[in-house]
């Protein structure tokens, strides 16, 4: 029992190749919810045995901001919200690479909200993996685009009033190939979520309700971590194909998970290099 | 003849499409843009001209959005570049101070027109000078070559290339409306005899290969994506390696750096154009469209018995500092003409100290002063 005890904690965790190790330790709080979702896209990378030399992360500002630095590929930590417009640049530039952009709700949808649908309807090839945690929690837990009406945080002390997105119906109106929304609780349905967005050609897109247990959840009286878990198992439901539409997202009563969209249709990248070459076929316009 | 990338040759053609060639010609493969007057027709022409030649062209959905397209794709090791006039340069800034931070190769053709917000989108301006330089937020150097003519739209833009290659650098055509609309003739040269310089690649192997670590003339060489190298850029302040460093010493070996490669390379970078300055007692500085004007009224007021000599600083950023020094040796009074309320004339006031009168001749309303004006204003300051 000893021995086989050594043994196990002298071997090598075995996605460790995908990190950076000298980036350790992270920043994240206990039983936040990234890093379970950052696991999932490493086994998702090792699974598919993808070039990590063409794999790109991408990031914008926040706690899943970060993420792009803790994996051992080219990475590149944008501005507020312009991870998505960089990843067009980096993909039309170069056809061969697959932009992944790891980011929260408040950078993706409010400060990046217009990157994301444009990119969409262009259907640029890039897998888009947002972590609602349903606040900013890098600044200390303010109202987002995603907090519930109703919740409290350090914005919305008496309540907040606005309308949250639905992003999985935002999503897949704007154009998405592939559409999903799983909570952290769902880590395999994740991991091979994401397995199928990056072997899709096109803008898909993979939303994870997450807990974020130092603010949101803290404000909100949603106990612990654990107590967090504990209530995704008890209000998620899944519900593949369903109308995204309809995929409510509700902390108290019930959040709709599965894949709502998976379909084809020519990429971006794909269509401008058709042009081109049809036009040098054709010789001088 | 429009799917070879050089066209060499002679053309009567506007700047605005001189600037787009030039970029072309100097390599650039990647164009990333949003409408604007007056800089939409170096976009129509990119849109053109990049899918025959196999560039890319993307028209994106804000300014924002397109100048960071532009350092994806240069991360990609793509020559790239933006256009745009002064409520686009406004939403640009943002990711100008990512540019610097990041160190990335960029050019960025502005096409000044009247402002502030909305101004006027049809008429020439000179107000865009001290955004240029100090848009974003932080200390960074960013150069800049402000063109006087359709030729010089063509040529500067090649050396934007060369110098943001050499100094990955943010780096400014600054024109104004009057040399991106003027159509004038432009000759363009063959392939080989254009210099053409690009970026520093890395020597190491690829495990050894630390992003920011620069050479000795404080430039670091630059891997790209998808070469195995696994390098990691960020906004944040960052040690060599790129990871992210929230330490007064991490900011202290950055952020100094940033500034010198360009200060300190400041012999290498600065260009000025001087005419009748030897014995000139009356100094006049213009530079772009607004130039052509002073050169005439140095011309006209030297045939009128005037000893009076042109400064036309051709980088603006950094500002010819030696060059304007030099020029104003014997100068008794310096006259300042742009196209706007003041700008220029603080840079030329911090190099000529008070050692003679600096005057301002300002004319912030769409058009250009006429020779004439410019004459009347110098003897008036003279009085």
């Amino acid at each position: 029992m000893t021995a086989t005890r050594a043994a196990q904690t002298t071997a090598e965790h075995p996605l460790l190749s995908y990190i950076r190790r000298d980036r350790f330790p992270h920043i994240y709080c206990a039983a936040c919810g990234i890093g379970i979702v950052l696991n999932a896209f490493a086994l998702a990378l090792q699974t598919l045995e993808l070039d990590l030399d063409k794999v790109t992360l991408i990031s914008g500002i926040g706690c899943s901001g970060r993420a792009s630095g803790y994996f051992a590929t080219d990475g590149f930590h944008t501005t507020h919200g312009r991870a998505i417009a960089f990843a067009t640049g980096v993909k039309v530039a170069n056809p061969e690479l697959k932009p992944v952009i790891i980011s929260g709700d408040g950078d993706l949808f409010a400060i990046g909200g217009n990157h994301f649908i444009h990119a969409a309807r262009r259907n640029v090839d890039m897998l888009v993996l947002c972590i609602n945690n349903f606040n900013y929690g890098m600044t200390g837990g303010q109202q987002g685009p995603t907090t519930p009406e109703a919740a409290i945080t350090v914005t919305t002390p008496f309540g907040n009033i606005e309308h949250p997105f639905n992003l999985v119906s935002l999503a897949a109106a704007s154009g998405a190939v592939y559409v999903a929304r799983w909570t952290a609780l769902h880590a395999r349905q994740l991991t091979k979520s994401l397995e199928k967005a990056l072997q899709k050609k096109g803008f898909t897109f993979v939303e994870v309700v997450s807990p974020c247990p130092t603010l949101y959840d803290r404000y909100n009286r949603l106990g612990t971590g654990l107590d967090v878990m504990k209530r995704y198992r008890d209000i998620a439901v899944v519900r593949n194909f369903s109308d995204p539409m309809k995929a409510e997202i509700d902390y108290r009563t019930r959040i709709v998970c599965g894949e709502f969209v998976d379909t084809e249709k020519p990429e971006f990248t794909e269509l401008l290099a058709r042009q081109a070459t049809e036009l040098q076929k054709r010789g001088e316009p | 003849m429009v799917s070879k990338p050089v066209l060499t040759g002679e053309m009567f053609t506007q700047g605005d499409i001189a600037a787009a060639e030039g970029a072309i010609a100097a390599g650039c493969r990647f164009f990333a843009g949003y409408p604007i007057t007056p800089a939409t027709e170096i976009a129509e022409r990119m849109a053109y001209r990049l899918p025959l030649i196999g560039g890319r062209y993307i028209q994106m959905e804000d300014e924002i959005a397109s100048c960071t397209a532009v350092i994806g794709a240069s991360y990609s090791g793509v020559k790239s570049m933006t256009a745009t006039s002064g409520p686009g340069l406004s939403l640009m800034n943002e990711t100008i101070g990512l540019g610097a931070m990041t160190e990335t190769p960029m050019v960025l053709v502005d096409v000044m027109r009247g402002g502030p917000s909305t101004g006027q989108p049809t008429e020439a301006s000179q107000g865009d000078v001290m955004e240029a330089k100090w848009g974003s937020h932080g200390d960074y150097e960013i150069i800049a070559l402000c063109p006087s003519s359709v030729q010089e739209m063509f040529d500067l833009t090649i050396q934007c290339f060369n110098l943001a290659e050499t100094y990955r650098v943010p780096t400014f055509l600054l024109a104004d409306e009057i040399v991106g609309h003027m159509r004038e003739r432009l000759v363009i040269p063959p392939e080989d005899k254009i210099h053409i310089v690009n970026r520093k690649k890395p020597t190491v192997p690829k495990e050894e290969y630390l992003p920011f670590k620069p050479d000795k003339n404080l430039v670091p060489p630059m891997a790209v994506f998808g070469q195995g190298y696994h390098f990691y850029a960020t906004g944040l302040t960052h040690d060599e390696r790129g990871y992210p460093e929230m330490t007064a010493e991490a900011q202290l070996a950055l952020i100094p750096r940033l500034c010198d490669k360009i200060r300190k390379n400041a012999d290498k970078i600065t260009q000025a154009q001087t005419e009748q300055t030897e014995d000139a007692e009356i100094l006049l500085v213009a530079f772009g469209g607004e130039a052509r004007s002073a050169l005439r009224a140095v011309k006209d007021g030297g045939e009128q018995g005037m000893k009076i000599g042109l400064f036309r600083p051709i980088s603006i950023w950094p500002f010819p500092k030696k060059e304007l020094k030099n020029a104003a040796a014997s100068a008794k009074h310096v006259f300042v003409a742009e196209l706007n309320y003041g700008q220029l004339v603080g840079e030329v006031e911090r190099v000529i100290r008070s050692e003679v009168p600096v005057h301002l001749i300002p004319r912030p309303c769409g058009l250009p002063h006429t020779p004439d004006q410019i004459l009347d204003e110098i003897r008036r300051g003279l009085q």
